[in-house]
Parts: C-alpha cells; structure tokens; sequence
C-alpha cells in the first residue's frame, strides 16, 4: 500500500509538470489554433535562466521572476518574428514554424548558456515528508501547487475577464472579433506571453527535481501535447486532467512494470482514449455546418 | 457634411484591377446601395472601406478622419460597423452571446472587478445582457437567444449579424447582402429594419441583389462594372440610365451564351 502511494506522489508530481506543460498549449491553441511545439523550450528556458541569474549571485526568488519575464519576452518575439509575418498561413505551417523556432532556441541557449546539466537548491530543503509510509519532497508540493494555482488563474481569467473572453472569441471566429472590437494582434502576443510564462514557471517550480540543461523541451513538449490531446485540446480542464494522468500511468507503469516501459506504457493508454473519444476527456464534438 | 467619404478607391490582385477610382459619400441617415453585376467589386470595395483589405489607392474618410487601411478593429471603436456575405459568426457560442459580444467594446470597467465579481461588474454584464436581447427581438431571433449559433438558418444567422453589428452602436453600418437566402417575408422584415435603423441617423452602405429591396429603400445607389463606378443617382433615374441596363443585360446575355454552350 505504500508503494501505491509512493507511485502516486511521484506520479501527481511528474503530472503536475505535464499539465503546466498541456495548459500552455492550449493557451495558444485557444488564440489561434496553432499547436505551439516550442512550449517545451519555454520550460528549460525557465530552468535554464534562473540557474544562471542565480550562479551570477541574484537571490533564487529575483533570478526566478527574471526567467519569467525573459522568457515571456521571447515568447512574444517568437509570435511578433515568426508567427505574426506567416499570418494568413495555413495552421500546418505555423506549426512548422514552431518546430523551427523550438529547434532555433536549442541551439541558440547551447551556444548563449552550455551543455552541461544544472540544478539550484530547492525552495524549502531536500527533506523528505512522509505521508503514510511514502515520502514526497517540498519541491513536489511547490510544483503541484503551482499547477494547481495556474488552472485556477487561469480559470478566472478566462471566464471572468473581458480580455480572456476576448481571447475565447479570437479562437471562435478572428474576423467576428475584430468586427466587435478586438484587438486580435494583441490578443496573440498575450497568449505568446502568458503560455511562455507559465512554461517558464513549470521549469522554475520543477528544476530542483528533474534538473535541467539545453535539451530538456522536447520530451517536456511531446509529454504536454500529449496530456493536451488525452484531455481535449484546448480545453485547460483537460489539460490539468490530462496533464495528471499521464504522470500517474508513467508512475504506475515504471513502479510495477519496468521503467523502460513508462513512456510506452502511457502512450498506448492515449491512444486507446482517442480511439474511443477522438476529441479527448473533456474535447467538445465539432460539427461541421454543411 | 458626409459622414462617410470615399475617395478615389482602388485595389489590384496580381495585376487584375479589381477596383478602381470609386468614390462618393454617405450622410448620416442616408441609405446608399452599391449594385452590379457578379465579379463587379462590389465585396472587394467593401472590404476595403472596412479594414478588411488595404486599398492601392484613395482616401477613406469617415466623419472627416482619414481611417483608410486602419484595422477592422478600430473602426468598429470609430463607429464603423459591418456584416458579411458568407457570415461571420461565433459559430460555437449562443445567439446570445453573439449579441453579447458586440456590446463588450462599449463595457469598460476594471479587471478586479470582473476577477471578484463586483456589482459594478455584475451591473455592466447585465445591462449588456438586456441591451442584446432587446436587439434580438428587434431582429425576430428573441425566441432563439439560449440556441447555439451554428444550429440556426442562413437567413436567421443574417440576421444575427446584423445585431451584433448594432450593438456596436455604429454610425456606419456596412451591410453585404443582408437578404440572401431569406424567403420573402424575412426580406421585408430586413427591409423595414433597415428603413428604421438609418431613421435613427445611421448611415447605411447596402450591397444586394434584390432589386426590388434596393430601388424601394435605397437614397441613392452607385453602380460598380468591372470595378469602376459607371453610374450614381436616384433609385429612378438608376432604373432607366441606359449603362446600367447595358451592364445588366450584358452579363445576363452572357450568362445565356455559357449556358447553351
């Protein structure tokens, strides 16, 4: 029974990354039905940044906030480059753009930052708490809480505000938007820096655990996709549902199968929920008007 | 003073002029059709006037200020407002919604206050609320409001867009075939609202087919061949300008030929 909980923790903690990780895309696939593939990068820029603001002697909190910021910032420049200019596009090629810049922001953090591997202490010690016989860091509850506190962020901003509705609206119907007033330029540019942020976080909140280094997002980024596609994409209640499941099947498979397992392990489960529900947990059906 | 002034308008697509040198203007009030035959310019002008395409050539000026080329957005904020041929809807929202959506650019308020769902929030998105349902009975489509928007007809989905566009309380409204795929009835419907909204002082820019509904309502049409303007006057003296019927029937003779052949 411990051990089940043990799986569990590790499990919801993994998960709670995936789903930072899901919740970014569907930020974007919200604005514009682009599937953003450099949302991985985001997570080790966050990692990254922070290790080297911290190494040149900023406190951990301030070289954090800096990560989080920068790499907004470059979320915003991957959208005003690159996006933007290919606008009118078709989504496939957006999202090989996307592919483009994540590969583009490898090498360029390669060559700006190094290719070794990198780790800053953890906000609240390496401790070990035991809950029922399992243990589970601090770090792992920051990262769950971090999750947790980014859907419900996210939650309001897009039910309560005018600016989140606007930006519901954007991914309804560009044209009607713009025809009612919106500034769908700018909502873009939002959802570019929101989505970089809360990727940048992810990798703040989760570096003390996994550790970090130039080649991180891509697994990071085909993790989310995938946690974004179990449970509906663009769908951010998906996104943390679907975010958690897959970090507990690839607990539970690497517990009690074997640990070469896990990723195949979750990735048939995914695939047999989309054979069933091609839409995903929580996906609307689309009906096409005919 | 005009309240919408066109100037000198034209636009090419890989060397094939679509538009060329169209002008004339629109007081507050006024009802003005724009007709032709298919393929004349008619939705490529109107695209330009709103934002929509960025015209070579001409001035747009509405109420004075030059706004040519300014995005569709800030139009809507200056009062310019429009509807589309193949429509433009939030297709996955309520008719409501839709309705809704066009009063969002005349709520202001602060974020906090939508965050924690202050009154004065609440007031704002209720008195939106009944200013789009009251819309909505003005358009016949009250019964319809809690309905999703893609489940509804053509001609009732024309008609939705036409609230929307009111609810942005335009000086300007653009209206690109508003009667297209509605039965009679429908279009007399369409055709009394319009007759009304312009009495209330807003200028119309009505693009349709229905020559009927253009020669009743209109002020004053303008009449676009090939991409020029080859005529502008009354609804009669349009009726019986020999170029006009030349444009028509030329086209329709046309029409013929292809269809034998």
């Amino acid at each position: 029974m411990p051990e089940l909980l043990q799986f569990l923790l590790s499990g919801i903690t993994v998960g709670a990354v995936y789903a930072l990780v899901a919740l970014g895309f569907t930020i974007i696939y919200n604005a514009s039905d682009v599937v953003n593939f450099a949302q991985g990068e985001f997570v080790m820029l966050g990692g990254m940044i922070t290790f080297f603001a911290h190494a040149a002697g900023l406190p951990l909190p301030l070289a954090a906030l800096i990560a989080i910021i920068a790499t907004a910032g470059i979320g915003v420049a991957l959208n005003k480059l690159a996006i933007e200019p290919a606008r009118g596009a078709p989504v496939v090629s957006l999202i090989i753009i996307t592919i483009g810049a994540s590969i583009f922001i490898r090498g360029a953090t390669q060559l700006v930052f190094d290719k070794q591997i990198h780790r800053f202490p953890a906000f609240s010690g390496d401790q070990p708490i035991l809950i029922g016989g399992a243990t589970i860091l601090p770090q792992s509850l920051w990262v769950i809480a971090g999750a947790l506190a980014i859907f419900f962020c996210l939650w309001l901003f897009f039910t309560r505000t005018l600016i989140g509705r606007a930006v519901l609206a954007t991914a309804n119907n560009r044209i009607a938007a713009q025809l009612v007033g919106i500034n769908t330029n700018y909502v873009m540019t939002l959802s570019f820096a929101m989505s970089a942020a809360i990727g940048a976080l992810a990798g703040v909140l989760v570096t003390p655990i996994t550790l970090t280094s130039y080649d991180v997002g891509l697994a990071l980024a085909l993790k989310g996709f995938a946690a974004a596609m179990l449970g509906g994409m663009g769908n951010p209640k998906g996104a943390l549902v679907g975010g958690l499941l897959l970090g507990i099947l690839e607990a539970m498979t690497a517990g009690y199968i074997s640990s070469q397992y896990k990723d195949a392990a979750a990735f048939v489960v995914i695939l047999a929920v989309l054979f069933a529900m091609p839409q995903g947990l929580f996906g609307r059906k689309s009906t096409d008007r005919v | 003073m005009s309240l919408l002034q066109i100037e000198g308008l034209g636009i090419d697509f890989g060397g094939v002029r679509a538009v060329n040198d169209v002008g004339f203007s629109l007081k507050p009030g006024e009802i003005v059709s724009v007709i032709g035959p298919n393929g004349a310019g008619k939705t490529t002008l109107f695209n330009m006037i709103s934002g929509v395409y960025a015209p070579a050539r001409g001035r747009v000026a509405l109420d004075g200020e030059d706004v040519t080329r300014m995005p569709p957005h800030q139009l809507a904020r200056r009062g310019l407002s429009r509807t589309f041929q193949n429509l433009q809807i939030f297709q996955s929202m309520s008719v409501l919604e839709n309705a809704v959506a066009g009063h969002h650019l005349h709520e202001r308020g602060s974020v906090f206050a939508d965050l924690f769902s202050l009154p004065a929030a609440r007031r704002r998105s209720r008195a939106s609320e009944e200013s789009a349902r009251a819309l909505l009975d003005r358009v016949g489509l009250g019964r319809a409001a809690e309905q999703e928007a893609g489940s509804l007809s053509y001609g009732a989905l024309k008609r939705l867009e036409i609230a929307r566009a009111l609810a942005l309380k335009p000086r300007v409204l653009l209206l690109d075939e508003p009667a297209a795929g509605c039965n009679a009835v429908e279009t007399e419907e369409i055709d009394h609202l319009i007759a009304k909204v312009a009495a209330e002082g807003v200028s119309i820019l009505l693009v349709e087919h229905d020559m009927k509904m253009v020669m009743r309502i209109s002020n004053h049409i303008v009449v676009l061949d090939h991409g020029e303007k080859i005529a502008e006057g009354e609804p009669a003296s349009i009726a019986r300008d020999p170029r006009v019927i030349e444009a028509y029937l030329g086209a329709q003779a046309a029409e013929a030929q292809n269809a034998d052949g």
